[in-house]
């Protein structure tokens, strides 16, 4: 199975190609048709993982181009982290999909969305077996441009064209650095290969300032895609997408891809001096976590609550990997991929009965939509660590790894995951709990959506015991960075990051359930912070007028010198030739024409004065012949 | 006086200028015709003649003369189906009357 595993990708996309050309012709609308490719592809992760348990690894090398000297190559590879990520993009993938059935059910573009879908899933699974940058730039790019299409998806809707837009421009930023990255690496180290540029990191020929420049320029991509401080501002506004979207692409698999491209070329922050690209790393996911978290408090979409959290679960990952925890960083990735997946679904089963994203007007839905409501109890438990849902045992060994190796970030850290229990118990409490503040009839979502629901919620309850310590913590053994060693389970950290997040919970149901402390006053106390955070940091204010405004000024002049100076030279050289046609126009109406007028009007008077010889009598032409003929005649014997 | 091949040109002669005057001034076509045969015999006596004075043993102008006669027996059928045919059309054989290649 592991020698055919460059076909996982290759479904999918004849998938896309399928229901692009036949849609609404083929089973299900197309639907059961990406489906069906996801499940195959879902299987046979399962089967690769089984395999690669077993310590099986595999990679395959084909030459693509040969450019002077040196032969580009692409080529796939299976490692214990690639066949981790390919279970999580497939089974992952294959619920959302099924879940889509139901929440996209009577769009007008049902058949392109599975579409687009199915070309989203064949972009990442090329990434995450891509074996060199190239192929993992491919796949990179293809992620971006399906999330561009999917964000805009409904792009009848302002809004949502212009998140689509924001959301490939603000990308496209990171992406330039990754592939300057790229260039730096391949001028460097004469190849795209991770093996290679792994060799030439260990043999020294790729060290100091460089490597750690190339790691860089590697991770801005990564900060680029995987929404981290400073260019996570297209990631709120890409909820602008349909549910199912912002669960596939915004939470589960295409923003972590930057973690997994830090994660797949950790040697490379981590041989940088001093750890100097780690630290980096480490810094802006910190930062990242913190930020957001508090950002997502003041949030009334459920949605963006559900965006502000992505953001911050993914600096805790970026944060995790920048402090040594290789194996926390990607185990987080894993767990986040499965409760961050369900949340979103869960949310999107509330929009799709309230037909409204604004928590202020839900209220009370416990009652009516019970599934629901468990399984997203299952998922925000697992969001705020609380043992044994699974964002606590991958949450834990970031905090661990943090506490060990950077205590400033520890205590971030720490902040963090007190202010994520605060705010995901918040909106549990204003979504479900209370009575509904508005006129709505809703309604539980039919099975199609809920049985997805319920195994996500199965997933987020039990995949955290891969990385229990009862059992020799299977997941660390699994997936490993030799150098970078793994700290011990601490019962006593274990225990505080617990109490943390009861102690959110507990803060979030004193302000939102029980109303202990009313929240218009916390609002009025907390008065300049709390327009700081509505106001998200202000970054997108800072970025309109640093980005936009002087890049709109621009265009505003450089229009100016278009169409003043380019083309009025333009105008100029055409109002030349205008004059220069009028003078050629009166040579040739005057000489030309005149020369072949007159020739034509001497034949003409010519004509007109020897018709008068012509009688139209034979016999006047015969008398004319025969007096001819005679004056020959006498002048041939006179002479 | 003995009778020479200058006597036969002068008739010749005589002949072919009472024909082509004919031609040039009858007005009925049927008179012209007539002058053309005139003018063809004209023709033919010369033939004839030089065959006779000038290469006797020669028949090659006796067989041009029955070529030219055959030729005037076309042209008289021709020619008279062509009168028969404008007198029809036009209800008249004076040439003058016809011009319709005046301009």
């Amino acid at each position: 199975m592991l020698e055919a595993a460059w076909l996982i990708p290759v479904l999918p996309f004849l998938a896309f190609w399928l229901i692009i050309f036949f849609g609404r012709r083929l089973p299900g609308e197309g639907a059961y048709v990406a489906i069906g490719a996801m499940v195959v592809d879902a299987l046979w992760s399962v089967v690769i993982l089984v395999q690669s348990l077993g310590g099986r690894t595999y990679e395959a090398n084909l030459v693509w181009a040969v450019t002077g000297g040196r032969a580009v190559e692409i080529g796939y590879q299976i490692d214990p982290l690639t066949a981790v990520m390919l279970n999580v993009v497939t089974v992952v993938g294959s619920l959302i999909f099924i879940y889509s059935i139901g929440y996209m059910h009577g769009d007008p573009r049902y058949p392109r969305f599975f579409a687009y879908m199915s070309l989203f899933a064949a972009s990442m699974l090329t990434l995450v077996l891509a074996n060199n940058l190239l192929l993992l730039y491919i796949g990179w790019e293809g992620v971006g441009l399906c999330s561009y299409l999917l964000i805009g998806f409904w792009f009848e809707r302002p809004a949502a064209a212009r998140a689509s837009m924001k959301a490939f421009v603000t990308t496209r930023v990171g992406d330039l650095f990754m592939f300057v990255g790229i260039l730096l690496l391949f001028f460097t180290v004469g190849s795209l290969d991770f093996g290679a540029i792994f060799e030439a990191v260990e043999s020294g020929t790729l060290a100091g300032a460089t490597l750690t420049l190339a790691a860089l320029l590697l991770f801005g991509g990564a900060v680029g895609k995987s929404a981290q401080i400073p260019l996570h501002v297209w990631l709120p506004d890409a909820m602008e997408g349909p549910t199912p979207v912002s669960a596939l692409i915004h939470a589960a698999t295409m923003v972590a891809a930057g973690v997994y491209l830090v994660a797949r070329s950790y040697l490379l922050f981590f041989a940088s001096p001093d750890h100097g690209a780690l630290t980096v790393v480490a810094y802006i996911g910190g930062a990242t976590a913190l930020m957001a978290a508090t950002i997502g408090i003041v949030q009334t979409d459920i949605k963006r609550v559900m965006a502000y959290s992505t953001i911050s679960q993914l600096g805790y990952m970026m944060m995790g990997l920048g402090v040594l925890g290789y194996t926390a960083g990607v185990f987080h990735l894993m767990t986040h991929a499965f409760f961050k997946a369900l949340l979103f679904l869960a949310a999107g089963s509330v929009i799709h009965a309230m037909h409204t994203n604004d928590m202020k007007e839900m209220g009370g839905l416990s009652r009516v939509m019970p599934r629901t409501y468990w399984t997203m109890v299952v998922g925000s438990l697992a969001l705020a660590g609380v043992p044994p849902f699974a964002g606590f045992w991958s949450k834990d060994e970031i905090l661990l790894e943090a506490f060990h190796h950077n205590p400033v970030l520890f205590w971030i850290g720490l902040a963090g995951a007190f202010i994520t229990a605060f705010y995901i118990f918040r909106m549990i409490f204003l979504t479900f709990g209370g009575r509904l503040r508005s006129a709505a009839h809703p309604h539980e979502s039919p099975a199609v959506m809920t049985v997805p629901l319920l195994i996500l919620a199965g997933f987020s309850a039990v995949v955290g015991f891969a990385g229990a310590p009862w059992w020799g913590n299977p997941f660390h053994q699994f997936v490993s960075f030799e150098a970078a060693e793994t700290v011990p389970f601490d019962p006593t950290l274990a225990l505080i990051s617990t109490i943390v997040a009861l102690a959110g919970i507990f803060t979030a149901a004193a302000v939102y359930h029980w109303k202990w402390i009313p929240s218009e006053s916390l609002r009025r106390a907390a008065g300049p912070l709390y327009a700081l955070l509505v106001h998200k940091y202000y970054w997108d204010e800072l970025y309109q007028w640093t980005v936009v405004r002087p890049l709109l000024w621009m265009a505003r002049r450089l229009r100016t010198f278009d169409l003043y100076v380019i083309d009025g030279a333009v105008n100029a050289v055409g109002l030349i030739f205008v004059w220069l046609a009028r003078l050629y126009r009166v040579f040739d109406l005057y000489v030309v024409d005149g020369a072949v007028n007159l020739v034509g009007w001497v034949t003409k008077a010519a004509g007109g004065v020897l018709r008068y010889a012509q009688t139209g009598a034979p016999q006047n032409y015969l008398l004319v012949i025969a007096l001819g003929v005679i004056l020959l005649v006498v002048g041939g014997i006179i002479r | 006086m003995a009778v020479g091949l200058t006597h036969y040109l002068v008739i010749s002669t005589i002949l072919f200028c009472l024909g082509l005057f004919g031609v040039l001034t009858r007005r009925n076509a049927v008179a012209i015709l007539m002058g053309i045969e005139l003018m063809l015999n004209a023709g033919n006596i010369n033939l004839v003649a030089f065959n006779r004075y000038v290469a006797p043993g020669a028949v090659s102008g006796q067989v041009f003369a029955l070529v030219v006669i055959t030729l005037a027996a076309c042209e008289a059928a021709v020619g008279l189906a062509l009168v028969m045919a404008a007198y029809r059309g036009l209800e008249t054989i004076h040439v003058d009357e016809i011009n319709l290649m005046k301009w």
